[in-house]
C-alpha cells in the first residue's frame, strides 16, 4: 500500500511556484486551489497532503517529522542548519545573500562592525571567518531601514534584484552565498517511506532535467 | 502476583526487556555513580553528544559534573587488554542539555559495551543486539550502518585532503548531491571519482543489496578491506536470523576523532529522532591510553516516551461514592466487585469533578447502584 507523504510548502509565491511542479510531476490536489479556510489539502489517491506554513517554519514541521517532505529556501537551511537531508536543488527562487550597505560606507576595520540582519547566525559564520568582531542586530522586517538611520553599518539580507537597495541609496558590497529552494526531507521519513520519497524527488528532478535541456 | 501492563510506562517496560536481553547474552550490569569529575569530560568534549555539563564543586574543592554519558565512565575504569573482552550494560540516567538548549534534562539511557579483543565474531554480536534491542521497542524498526573506514577510503582515493573531511562527511550526511558536486569541482576531483561519492551518499538499501552495489565502486586497499569487515558481519548476521532490517547508508555519519570503522544507528516508525546509536570507538580508546578494540552502542529510552499505546482517555476505571450511612464492610466489596480485572477504583465520599472516569457508582443502603457509565 501506497504511504501518504505530508508535504510543508512555504506560503506565498515561492510555495506557489513549488506546488506548480508538484502538480506537473503527477501530485496535483485540485482542492489546495479553492477559496477555503482549510489548512490541509489531501489527495489520498496520488498519496500527497499539503499544507502551508511560513517559509522560515518549513524546516521546523520537517525537522520534526510532522512534515515527511517540504520546500524550503537555502537561506532558511543555512540559518537554522536542521538535521534533515538535502534531496534537490529546485533551482527556482533564486537569489543571494549579500552584504549592503549605503553606497558612501567606508569599512573601518578598527571599529566593532554594526549588522542588521534577519539571519543572524548566517551574518555570524560568515564574519568569523573574517575573523571580524561585529554586533548583531536581529530584526524582523524593513532591514534596509537600518543603515539609512545610523542605526548599522551595514546589513546581511537576501537580494533579488537590487532594486530596493538601489532607490534607498544602498548598494551591495559582497556576496555570501546563492540562495535557491530545496527538497528537503526528514532523515526517519525517508527511511521508512523510501519508495515514496524517492519516487518524488525522482519526478520533480526529471521536470528540472526538461527544463534545462 | 503479575504486574498489570499498565503500569509500565513504554520506556519503563523498555529499559526492563533490553537488560534481560543482554544479560542473556552474558553482559553484566555497570554501575556508575551519578557524578565524575569534570577533567574527564572537558577532555573529551566532542565525544559527547553535546558539551554542555551541569558542574559543582565537591567539598573538597574539585570541580565535578553530573554525567551527560556513561561510556566514557566504563573506558576510564576498565580492566581488559588486547587478549581478554570486557562486556558490560548498563541502565542510567544521565544529563544533557535539550536540543533547543534550554536547561538540562534527566534521560534515562541504556546501553552495552564490549572491549577488549574485537574480532568479527564479537562485533557482530554487538550489532545482532543491537538489532534485537530495536525489536523489543517495536517490530517497525530500522538498523543502518556504515563503515568510516570505507568512507575514510574513498574520500582518499579521491584526492580529498584530509582537512577537508569533516565538511565533505557533512554533506554525505543531509545526502545533499549538488553540494557535493560543487564541492567535488572546487576541489579538482575527478569526474569518475565524484560520480562514486555521489553514489555512495545516495545508497540506501539493505545490506543484501547493498554489498552488491557498492562492490564496483571500490578502489584501493583500504576501501576493499572496509568492505570485507561489512561482508564478514552479514555472513555471520545471516546465522542469527533475519537480516532484512539492516540497511546500509552511509549518511549516518559521527565523529572520525573518536569512532572508526563500523558504525550504525536505529530507527523506529514514528519516533522522528534515532533512538539507538553506536559504533567502534577504537580511536577514543587510543586517546584514553588504553589501546585495545571496543564497540558499543546507548539506546535513548526517553525517546520512547510518546511512542505505544494512547493514554486512557479515563484517569480511573471507576469512582464510588460513599456516605456516612455507609459501614466499612460494604464499602470494601463493593470495591472487591468493582476492581475486579485489574480495574482501578477510587474511593470518595464526596464527588471530585476533577477526575475524569468511567464509571460512577454509589454505596445506598448497604447496596451497590451504579450512576453512570461512560464509553
Amino acid at each position: 500500500m501506497k504511504k501518504m507523504i505530508n508535504i510543508a510548502l512555504p506560503k506565498g509565491r515561492l510555495g506557489e511556484k513549488a506546488y506548480a511542479m508538484f502538480e506537473a510531476a503527477g501530485y496535483e490536489c485540485p482542492s489546495i486551489k479553492e477559496e477555503s479556510r482549510k489548512l490541509i489539502f489531501e489527495n489520498a489517491e496520488k498519496g500527497v497532503r499539503y499544507f502551508w506554513v511560513k517559509p522560515s517554519d518549513v524546516v521546523i514541521y520537517v525537522e520534526r517529522g510532522a512534515a515527511d517532505i517540504g520546500i524550503a529556501g537555502k537561506d532558511i537551511i543555512l540559518e537554522y542548519s536542521p538535521d534533515i537531508y538535502e534531496l534537490l536543488d529546485l533551482e527556482m527562487g533564486k537569489c543571494r545573500m549579500a552584504v549592503a550597505a549605503k553606497k558612501d560606507f567606508v569599512d573601518h576595520r578598527d571599529k566593532t562592525l554594526r549588522v542588521a540582519t534577519k539571519f543572524p547566525n548566517i551574518a555570524k559564520s560568515y564574519y568569523n571567518k573574517q575573523s571580524r568582531e561585529i554586533d548583531i542586530i536581529k530584526l524582523n522586517g524593513s532591514i534596509e531601514l537600518a543603515p539609512i538611520l545610523g542605526l548599522s553599518d551595514v546589513i546581511v539580507d537576501i537580494v533579488e534584484t537590487g532594486k530596493t537597495l538601489y532607490e534607498n541609496d544602498l548598494e551591495p558590497k559582497a556576496d555570501i552565498v546563492d540562495i535557491s529552494a530545496r527538497l528537503v526531507s526528514n532523515k526517519v521519513s525517508h527511511k521508512f517511506k523510501n519508495e515514496e520519497i524517492n519516487e518524488i524527488s525522482a519526478r520533480l528532478e526529471k521536470i528540472l532535467l526538461a527544463k534545462k535541456a | 502476583m503479575t504486574l498489570s501492563d499498565k503500569l509500565f510506562k513504554e520506556e519503563e517496560r523498555a529499559a526492563y526487556k533490553l537488560r534481560e536481553l543482554y544479560r542473556k547474552y552474558g553482559y553484566l550490569q555497570y554501575k556508575v555513580s551519578k557524578f565524575e569529575e569534570y577533567d574527564l569530560y572537558a577532555r573529551n568534549k566532542s565525544f559527547l553528544v553535546s558539551d554542555k555539563l551541569l558542574t559543582f564543586t565537591d567539598t573538597n574543592g574539585k570541580l565535578m559534573a553530573l554525567k551527560p554519558d556513561v561510556t566514557l565512565s566504563i573506558i576510564k575504569n576498565v580492566v581488559a587488554n588486547e587478549k581478554s573482552s570486557y562486556k558490560v550494560y548498563y541502565d542510567e540516567k544521565v544529563y544533557r542539555t535539550t536540543t533547543s538548549g534550554d536547561g538540562f534534562r534527566e534521560i534515562m539511557q541504556t546501553g552495552l559495551e564490549s572491549i577488549g579483543a574485537i574480532d568479527s565474531f564479537s562485533q557482530s554480536e554487538v550489532i545482532m543486539l543491537a538489532m534485537r534491542s530495536l525489536e523489543n521497542i517495536s517490530e517497525d524498526y530500522i538498523l543502518d550502518i556504515s563503515n568510516m573506514k570505507l568512507l575514510e577510503g574513498l574520500f582518499e582515493s579521491a584526492g580529498i585532503d584530509a582537512s577537508l573531511m569533516s565538511e565533505i562527511l557533512s554533506l554525505i550526511g543531509s545526502k545533499n548531491i549538488s553540494a557535493i558536486k560543487s564541492f567535488c569541482r572546487r576541489e579538482g576531483v575527478s569526474v569518475d571519482a565524484e560520480d562514486r561519492i555521489c553514489q555512495f551518499a545516495s545508497c540506501y538499501m539493505p545490506i543484501e543489496n547493498a554489498l552488491e552495489e557498492i562492490k564496483p565502486l571500490l578502489v584501493g586497499e583500504k576501501m576493499l578491506s572496509a568492505y570485507s569487515e561489512l561482508c564478514e558481519l552479514y555472513e555471520i548476521l545471516k546465522l542469527y536470523g533475519s537480516t532484512e532490517k539492516l540497511y546500509v547508508d552511509f549518511s549516518i555519519v559521527n565523529d572520525m576523532n573518536y569512532y572508526d570503522g563500523i558504525i550504525f544507528k536505529g530507527f523506529i516508525n514514528g519516533i522522528f529522532d534515532s533512538v539507538l546509536s553506536g559504533g567502534r570507538y577504537d580511536r577514543l580508546m587510543e586517546k584514553l591510553g588504553k589501546k585495545m578494540g571496543a564497540i558499543g552502542f546507548a539506546v535513548y529510552l526517553d525517546r520512547l516516551e510518546r511512542f505505544g499505546a494512547e493514554n486512557d482517555a479515563y484517569e480511573v476505571d471507576a469512582l464510588l461514592l460513599y456516605d456516612d450511612s455507609a459501614e466499612a464492610k460494604d464499602i470494601i466489596s463493593a470495591v472487591r466487585k468493582l476492581g475486579a480485572d485489574g480495574k482501578t477504583v477510587r474511593v470518595l465520599n464526596t464527588l471530585d469533578k476533577s477526575i475524569s472516569y468511567k464509571m460512577l457508582a454509589v454505596i445506598r443502603k448497604g447496596g451497590l447502584e451504579i450512576l453512570e457509565e461512560n464509553d
